[in-house]
């Protein structure tokens, strides 16, 4: 498996072999539906849920709507606090930044605490092109990086591996960068901790640079807040000398006060627990006290073009607890690399093909990569929904219209493979404003009833490949009011 | 009480029998039933897959037939919740695209007013027990747009379970979606499909004899898989027990 998204093929292809692999659905389903009866739980123990999901949602559209302002009170606060701010538009541009600054301290290794921003611009790649060598830390991200895998889930990077197969990755790769596996390595959980625990603390010690994201900054004192489970980030945050932390212009909080809804919603809609066991928080460099430089790089890759986007735009509200995914039934079929980026499930299908643009086949397709049923609108903790981005998206592919591109405004054509479907469309359009034709195709279809068959060849076979089609009835119901004069003539 | 009966194109003319359903219960209830000849479609397939330009006309349509009547009664969640919930949005989006009110203005007295039947017949008739008889086990399958876009909660079970002769089973993993998604279930095929077997098989596991929703269209799919897996179980639409009595039992 190659560790790359670029050229991935459309979401029904890609996600066509998952679905048909027992292993990968027991272990999706397994885990997908453990997490999800654990974050009812914890979600349910919270009398002020609905407040407090509503909260989030406001704190983050305020924040959103006044971006401009937080940014620049946050570069101004970090500035004050000791920190260097870096602005990189793009994902060339931040790579750029951050190799720059990881070779001006004459280093050619950096710890990295798990984040999505660094996946998102593919900063591991990057840095190994200048000949710089990136270590995760994350015990999942480790697992992935050890295997030259993707990541399928956003919390659990490695959800989609089981027990046996990461003790292989184990044995055979960790000699290749690092300290090797114990012999005799064993798949209980203990072990294989064990295992990552010694390969990860000679890192640790030796590494000079870290690398980190943000769940949070705050704009009004400047401080950078990250969430984990397993202490490795506060290793890397505050053992080596120089800290860079690549975060998305969307991450910003106004004040401290904000933190205390989301350190509540974030921890039991992710990982289901009450409190978060690790909340690293850093305001600029502080002497004698962990990392003397701290650079911030402001990422935006096509964050302000969603902003842009009435309807779109709640995507950046994400916190991504991946409550969505956990719970989303294509997700748990199709598992997470169906959706050819570091952003799987439901809040993939949605930010991708707005990060990306349309224009490839995996973007044009992730917008239908749903049923629309709604659940991933039910979970998530900054209430955005879900299924009508979706829909908004859909209706981008196949009408095209306007859109915001690297800040100018332009007009997408409809993409094209929708021509059949749009005519279709259409035509069914204009039947169904004219009664009279709807019925004269009602009627048709009656009168043929017997030449049905229960199963369709050519692109029929998308229903019928599964299904039975339901007979058609000897007459449709129309016919029958107007004959029984809805149904007091008697007849039945 | 004289309210419409927006079938839906789905059940006009592939379901007709779950609107003979609605018509005999309701007439049973003494609430005056019409169909309004010219009706024909909501304009959610169109909407949900992209084309809300399209669906547009149709919703004009709608409101043009349905908005001098009191109430107007659907068996169907979601078809109800594109109403409900997808009208206004349109309206917004129109006015939003610097279109005027217009639209807006024209789907607004339709929205209020339109009911899905098991909402209908608790909250506006005020009924759970509609007189029916229905000796047989049935597990109920709360469709998506019914669940959380209208909201229907527990209307649709305790209807079902002030049935005479129903014994009411409990379905495992109930709201998890059927995988019918419209245009999803030939878009997503593979996906659609592993989600349907998934659902027949949490159905067959309460060995009920029947499977009920108050949507055809999620009941073409699960019904569909089960004749192809050759499940022993039958799809129903809520209406159609609910009309059932003891002097004229549905089969
Ligand atoms: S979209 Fe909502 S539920 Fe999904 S990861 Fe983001 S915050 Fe969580």
């Amino acid at each position: 498996m190659s560790g790359t998204f670029v050229g991935m093929p459309a979401f029904p292809k890609a996600a066509h072999e998952a679905v048909n692999n027992p292993t990968l659905r027991g272990n999706l389903r397994h885990a997908t539906h453990t997490i999800r009866a654990k974050r009812a739980t914890a979600v349910a123990e919270l009398t002020d849920w609905a407040a407090l999901r509503e909260a989030g949602k406001r704190i983050k559209d305020h924040t959103l709507r006044h971006l401009d302002r937080y940014l620049e009170q946050l570069e101004a606060s970090v500035t004050a606090a000791g920190g260097i701010v870096h602005w990189a538009s793009d994902a060339d541009e931040a790579n750029r930044i951050v190799a720059g600054l990881v070779k001006a301290t004459g280093e050619s290794e950096v710890v990295k605490v798990k984040s999505m921003a660094t996946q998102e611009i593919g900063l591991n790649e990057a840095l190994e092109a200048e000949g710089i060598r990136a270590y995760e830390t994350d015990l999942a991200e480790l697992i992935v990086q050890l295997g030259k895998d993707r990541p399928s889930h956003i919390l659990v990077p490695a959800i989609h591996r089981n027990r046996g197969e990461i003790r292989d990755i184990f044995e055979h790769e960790m000699s290749e960068w690092g300290r090797p596996a114990p012999d005799g390595l064993t798949d209980t959980p203990a072990e294989l901790a064990e295992a990552a625990r010694l390969h990860l603390r000679e890192k640790f010690l030796r590494a000079k640079v870290g690398i980190s994201g943000a769940n949070f900054m705050v704009a009004e004192t400047g401080t950078l807040v990250v969430v984990e489970s397993e202490g490795n980030g506060r290793m890397c945050l505050t053992l080596p000398e120089t800290l860079i932390s690549v975060v998305g212009i969307e991450k910003i909080v106004p004040a401290w006060r904000d933190l205390e809804v989301f350190l509540q919603t974030l921890p039991r809609s992710s990982t289901a627990e009450r409190m978060n066991p690790y909340t690293s928080t850093w305001t600029g460099t502080t002497d004698g006290d962990g990392p003397r430089t701290f650079h911030l790089v402001l990422l935006d890759n096509g964050r302000t073009d969603t902003l842009a986007d009435e309807v779109g735009r709640q995507a950046l509200r994400c916190i991504r607890c991946s409550a969505c995914l956990n719970v989303c039934p294509v997700y748990e079929r199709a598992g997470g690399h169906a959706y050819g980026s570091v952003y799987p499930g439901p809040i993939g299908a949605i930010l991708s093909p707005q990060l990306r643009g349309t224009a490839s086949e995996i973007d044009a397709s992730l917008p239908y990569a749903s049923s629309l049923c709604g659940a991933c609108y039910e979970v998530c903790p900054v209430a955005i929904d879900i299924p009508e981005v979706l829909v908004h998206l859909r209706e981008r592919v196949v009408e095209g219209g306007p859109v915001t591109r690297e800040g100018n405004k332009v007009v997408l054509q409809p993409a094209k493979g929708h021509a059949a479907e749009r005519a279709a469309m259409r035509a069914a359009r204009w039947a169904f404003t004219r009664p009279g034709a709807l019925r004269t195709g009602q009627r048709l279809a009656s009168r043929t009833r017997r030449l049905h068959p229960r199963t369709l060849p050519g692109p029929g076979k998308a229903w019928s490949g599964s299904r039975d089609l339901p007979p058609v009835p000897a007459e449709p119901f129309r016919d029958w009011w107007q004959r029984t004069q809805g149904g007091k003539g008697g007849a039945k | 009480m004289r309210v419409a009966l927006f079938l839906t194109c789905v059940n006009d003319t592939l379901y007709p029998e779950t609107g003979r359903a609605v018509v005999k219960l309701l007439t049973r209830l003494g609430v005056e039933v019409d169909f309004p000849m010219a009706q024909t479609c909501c304009g959610q397939a169109h909407y949900n897959t992209g084309y809300r330009h399209e669906a547009e006309p149709l919703a004009r349509h709608f409101s043009d037939v349905f908005g001098e009547y009191e109430a107007i009664v659907t068996p169907s969640g979601s078809c109800g919740a594109m109403v409900r919930e997808l009208y206004p949005r349109m309206g917004e989006r129109a006015r939003a695209e610097g279109r005027g009110d217009s639209l807006a203005a024209t789907l607004a007295p339709v929205v209020p007013k339109t009911y899905e039947l098991t909402e209908f017949l608790v909250d506006v008739l005020g009924v759970t027990d509609v007189g029916a008889y229905y000796p047989h086990q049935v597990t109920y399958h709360p469709t998506c747009h019914g669940l959380r876009g209208l909201g229907l909660g527990d209307r649709p079970r305790r209807l079902l379970q002030a049935v005479k002769g129903l014994e009411l089973v409990e379905l495992p993993g109930a709201e998890e979606c059927c995988g019918f998604g419209g245009t999803f279930a030939l878009k997503n095929a593979d996906v659609s499909a592993a989600m349907g077997a998934d659902k027949v098989r949490n159905a067959e596991s309460t060995g009920a004899e029947v499977l009920c929703a108050a949507d055809n269209s999620c009941l073409m799919h699960i019904g569909g898989t089960m004749t192809r897996l050759s499940s022993g179980m039958r799809p129903v639409h809520i209406a159609e027990i609910l009309a059932s009595t003891e002097e004229e039992p549905a089969v």
